[in-house]
């Protein structure tokens, strides 16, 4: 048993006490599902090795906002010379941070709205969607509105604001679309709610098994089960007001700006060696030129009318009392 | 009985249960220590946690917990009997395992398989429409939470009620059989006192578990309305990074839940009862027709209901393509991190209770004037509340402390093990002290006469008689640190990639089939380390290695 | 220095008080050397607590209790030099006979040669040859006993308590253990103290007896004037001769 317990902890020494030096390596913290055996994590380590001659390290937590957690925790010492997997509701706290640098380029992207940021740069998106069941639903909600005013025996599943991103972009969403009157209509949309789970994991769990006829997700997640499953059974619905725009940067951290890989890196997360292996690893948008062309399937999909968008400044004023309102609403 | 006067053996235990301890405190104290630090720059968000929303937070989170307990404690106490009462109850040591399988299922697998019986879309959902007379609205809300608690503690309060319920010496249950005493009578003079001792320990721990519950209540509370402090102190440390918040709001959890459980411990008698040497085949039970028929359907109702979902998570599993994903590299190696970070708390986690138990005992048979009744209850209930701190709160509190010292990824490993043995060591706790105490009361007067202590007394004497409640012990410890993903969560995946970690990646990524199969997996590893725990605990059943050669 | 058997020791409880709950409990009594006394008294007079004090598993609130010279009131059991056979629970079930009796040498079990052969022989002593094997389960209610004798014979202390250790046997065997017990005695010239219930144990094997009442010595003198005409009246009364 010993043995064991030191095989792990070697393993582990091993895993932390690789050469720090900043010699031909980068280190890259991001989320898992980005660094798993399914995610782009692979691909992109292998082209960009293969670019730069040098060592690629991916450090993965949960998700984006563990991500900056993990950053704040470990301040100027972090080990990461770039920070991959944070979403524009989380640049402004990032910035705040102090911890990244400006990357000093013009990097060609295109997402919905345009880009204009000098510290973070966008490799992905996509927008938040109704996803519905066309075997029990035939006729989904054709806006936000119906949905808020639909039947209340057709239920939805969403996300809990408080601990997942999809479910603080839904309330991004109805804020954008309902201002004001944004309380009035969580009012009216909780009797459709049949329950509110804290991520986008169980939300989409209880969806395929059945248990309610729509769940919050991404205008792009059909094209998973038309690609991979086969299947036209999942479709999102388009909702006339628009769709909320979620937008996946990286940046680059002080550590990062003495390493010049992390330049290089950015420079080639904008090319066709990382872009094309967004779009059906991570189920979103590329953000940036491909050079393979994108699967039928994703022509298929929801084309949102308008993309519906705070500023990072005003999620990250605001934030807090949406949420308690929304809790208001929701938790009486 | 008389106490082991001034015997040095006493001191041995209680050392070592205060080094326990002392390794406890550390553990929390210096997470608490590590978030107090960082959030001594900002207060206000501790001081504004005491606000209305809080107060009805907390009042949820305490009346679910309750309800729970009781839901979950009450028919244990039937179904316990019931299996003590007939040994040769078929797959009554299968059943016995099977009980330990919920704790290693993450709760999403766990919500999902209750779903898959109860839910708008399960198995039940048109029978219970036909009988409602409306669409089945499915268990969402309070029902749900509650179904989904008993479903992992039901289970868990029969094995450790078993437990307590086979230290009751064979000369009673003969006793009880030659008196004709009928099974009312036989409940309440032998298994009701065993019982009743036990209870307090198993409710508090129940109670502890279904405090800190958090997708189970997110999940199948139906809204916000159904929220616990638990949600509460992850939102402050995640979302808002607000440490002083989630200390203060961990120190409300903590500080309610010792209310309420020191509540339940005062409703237990300490009833130390009679134990002898039991030296001939226990197995004297007479039970009646109408009894065995009661006790059969009892058993069989609670095997249902804690096996339904279960069969739900195989029936999804099974449609996942098995086999390739056990011969997935990634698979076989989070299956092996999984093991080897499960065994590795479950020794670590009986070690600690072990030392808690001796500690306990020595404490208790201590004369009068020298007792020291705070240490004790910290030897026992006490130490249990290392459940209602959200391995959240410790992982981030150490990994500030640790930060600027040491790297703390080199350190997760360590940080895993510790944190699921100490989170397991209640458990391990409640299934090692019957045991101990009967044992103690069976040996100590001989002991102290022979001069058998310390290590000698725990070789010879102790782990004998401790074999089978330990090995039930460690795979509690075992089980529970499987299914764990609190701590992991938080150090990222590289350094332990666990079973629970990747199904649950693999559930955010689309991939439900391969979710479902690993879900399968990872019951069957349990399940085939509660197979191992039983015999490790049967081998060599009652005879130590002759020294005579 | 360690008391062997061979030189008889005085047993002394000196002003010893001690209470338990409701009772208290005031002993001031001398156990002659080399002899059997027989502790007697009505159920709950305190004959157990009275051995638990000079076996060291209750602590005296104050007073001495003191074995050959030596004051052993702060010493643990084990440092005693004390045997006692309990009623019951006085083996280990999981260890066999031989084992349970070789912890009367090492309570770790660690044995030498010289050892093993004094288990042996006692064993044989006790009429027990052939059943060192056994497990506490697989032998009978007096041969457990039994092996309770084998190991006071091996730890060779000179005081040995008995605390009715022969209650639950039968007429024929609780003599044959008597017999034992009064053999054993003469042989090692322990100092016994005997708590029974049965006037005629006492009569059969012991030299003296002390009587027990609310907790006090209330009488002590030797066998033959408790049984005569002139016997205390409270003694008398107890075993119904008067």
């Amino acid at each position: 048993m010993r043995t064991m317990l030191l095989s792990i902890l070697s393993v582990a020494a091993l895993l932390a006490a690789a050469p720090a030096s900043a010699q031909g390596k980068l280190t890259i913290y991001t989320y898992d599902s980005f660094t798993a055996d399914w995610g782009p994590g692979p691909q992109v380590k292998t082209n960009f090795e293969a670019e730069c001659g040098c060592q690629v390290d991916f450090v993965s937590v949960a998700d984006g906002v563990a991500l900056l957690n993990r950053l704040k925790l470990e301040g100027a010492s972090t080990k990461a010379d770039i920070v991959l997997g944070l979403d524009t509701n989380l640049t402004a706290e990032a910035r705040g941070t102090g911890l990244f640098v400006a990357h000093g380029a013009t990097p060609q992207v295109n997402v919905p709205g345009g880009w204009n940021d000098d510290m973070f740069v966008p490799y992905d998106y996509g927008y938040f969607a109704v996803v519905y069941d066309t075997e029990k639903l035939p006729n989904p909600p054709a806006s936000l509105k119906e949905l808020v005013e639909g039947d209340q025996k057709q239920k939805i599943v969403i996300q809990d604001p408080r601990t997942s991103t999809p479910g603080l972009g839904l309330l991004l969403w109805v804020r954008s679309v309902y201002g004001e009157e944004a309380g009035a209509a969580w009012e009216k949309l909780k009797g459709r709610v049949l329950t509110v789970t804290p991520g986008w994991s169980e939300a989409y769990g209880l969806f395929t098994k059945g248990e309610a006829p729509m769940v919050l997700s991404y205008t792009t997640s059909p094209a998973y089960h038309m690609i991979a499953d086969k299947t036209d059974r999942y479709q999102a619905a388009a909702f006339a007001e628009g769709h909320y725009l979620q937008v996946e940067v990286a940046g680059i951290t002080i550590a990062g700006a003495k390493n010049p890989l992390a330049e290089k890196f950015l420079a080639f997360m904008t090319g066709p060696g990382f872009q094309d292996a967004v779009p059906e690893t991570q189920w979103m948008y590329p953000a940036a030129r491909t050079d393979k062309p994108l699967d039928p399937a994703f022509d298929k999909l929801v084309k949102p009318a308008k993309a519906l968008q705070f500023s990072p400044q005003d999620v990250a004023d605001n934030r807090k009392a949406w949420v308690d309102e929304w809790l208001a609403v929701m938790g009486r | 009985m008389p106490g082991a006067g001034n015997s040095g053996h006493s001191d041995f235990r209680t050392a070592a249960g205060i080094v326990a301890l002392a390794a406890i405190s550390l553990l929390i104290g210096g997470a608490f220590a590590g978030l107090i630090v960082e959030g001594l720059r900002d207060l206000s968000g501790a001081v504004a946690a005491f606000d209305p929303y809080m107060l009805r937070v907390a009042r949820f989170t305490l009346w679910q917990a309750l309800l729970s307990t009781l839901l979950s404690v009450v028919p244990a106490l039937f179904v316990a009997r019931a299996l003590v009462r007939h040994p040769h109850f078929p797959g009554r040591g299968l059943i016995l395992q099977l009980f330990a399988v919920p704790l290693a299922l993450p709760a999403l697998v766990a919500a999902l398989g209750v779903l898959a019986l109860y839910g708008r879309a399960g198995y039940f959902a048109g029978l219970l429409s036909m009988l409602g007379g409306d669409t089945w609205p499915g268990i969402y809300g309070l029902s749900g939470i509650l179904v989904a608690h008993v479903f992992f503690n039901l289970p868990l309060s029969v094995r450790l009620f078993v437990e307590a319920l086979q230290t009751v010496p064979s000369d009673q249950w003969r006793l009880a059989s030659q008196l004709g005493m009928g099974a009312r009578a036989g409940f309440r003079l032998i298994e009701w006192p065993v019982l009743r001792q036990a209870l307090p320990g198993v409710a508090g721990l129940v109670f502890m578990l279904c405090v800190t519950s958090f997708t189970i209540v997110l999940t199948l509370g139906g809204g916000p309305r159904a929220t616990t402090l638990e949600v509460a102190i992850y939102q402050a440390l995640r979302f808002d990074f607000d440490p002083a918040r989630a200390v203060a709001l961990t120190v409300l959890q903590v500080t309610l839940t010792f209310v309420i459980v020191f509540v339940l411990t005062r409703l237990g008698a300490n009833t130390a009862a009679e134990a002898s040497l039991s030296v001939a085949p226990r197995r004297f039970v007479s039970a009646g027709r109408g009894e065995t028929a009661l006790n059969g359907a009892l058993i069989a109702l609670a095997l249902l209901f804690v096996a339904g979902p279960m069969a739900a998570t195989v029936v999804a599993g099974l449609q996942a393509e098995l086999g390739r994903l056990v011969l997935e590299p990634t698979v076989q190696s989070a299956a092996l991190t999984s093991l080897i970070l499960a065994l590795l708390s479950a020794l670590l986690a009986a070690a600690l209770s072990m030392a808690l138990v001796m500690a306990r005992q020595a404490l208790a048979l201590r004369p009068a004037g020298a007792r020291r009744p705070l240490l004790q209850y910290a030897t026992d209930t006490g130490a249990g509340f290392v459940l209602v701190v959200p391995p959240i709160v410790v992982g981030a509190g150490w990994f500030i402390l640790l930060r600027h010292v040491a790297d703390v990824f080199a350190l997760a490993p360590v940080l895993v093990v510790t944190v699921n043995a100490v989170m397991a060591m209640p458990f391990a706790l409640r299934a090692l002290r019957p045991a101990y105490d009967a044992a103690s009361a069976r040996h100590e007067r001989l002991c102290a006469q022979l001069g058998i202590a310390g290590w000698t007394r725990l070789r010879l004497i102790d782990w004998p008689s401790l074999r089978r409640p330990l090995a039930t012990a460690a795979a509690f410890a075992m089980a529970l640190s499987l299914g764990d993903l609190g701590v992991i969560a938080l150090f990222g995946s590289d350094a332990v990639q666990t079973l629970p970690y990747l199904l649950l990646a693999r559930m955010g990524s689309y991939r439900t089939a391969d979710a479902a199969g690993l879900a399968l997996i990872l019951g069957l590893a349990c399940l085939a380390l509660m197979f191992l725990s039983t015999r490790l605990g049967k081998a060599s059943d009652r005879k130590v290695d002759s020294v005579f050669g | 220095m360690k008391p062997t058997a061979n030189s008889p020791a005085e047993v002394r409880l000196n002003k010893v008080s001690f209470s338990y709950g409701e009772a208290a409990f005031e002993f001031d009594v001398t156990f002659r050397p080399g002899r059997i006394t027989a502790v007697m008294g009505p159920s709950g007079s305190g004959k157990s607590t009275l051995l638990n004090l000079v076996a060291g598993f209750e602590v005296p609130a104050s007073g001495r209790v003191l074995i050959g010279e030596r004051d052993v009131t702060a010493d643990p059991p084990a440092a005693r030099p004390v045997s006692m056979v309990f009623q019951e629970n006085n083996l280990f079930a999981h260890l066999t006979v031989e084992q349970n009796v070789g912890l009367g040498r090492s309570p770790s079990l660690r044995l030498t040669h010289v050892d093993r052969t004094a288990v042996a022989g006692a064993l044989e002593r006790t009429g027990l040859g052939g059943k060192g094997q056994r497990l506490p389960r697989e032998l009978s209610g007096g041969e457990r006993q039994r092996v309770a004798l084998a190991r006071v014979l091996v730890r060779e202390r000179p005081v040995l308590l008995l605390d009715e250790p022969f209650a639950s046997l039968g007429p024929a065997l609780r003599e044959d253990m008597l017999e034992l017990v009064a053999a054993l005695q003469e042989e090692r010239g322990m100092t016994v103290l005997f708590v029974t219930h049965q006037p005629e144990d006492a009569r059969r094997i012991s030299h003296d007896i002390v009587f027990i009442e609310a907790g006090k010595a209330a009488a002590t003198g030797p066998v033959g004037e408790f049984f005569g005409e002139g016997g205390p009246e409270a003694f008398r009364r107890y075993i119904g001769a008067s």
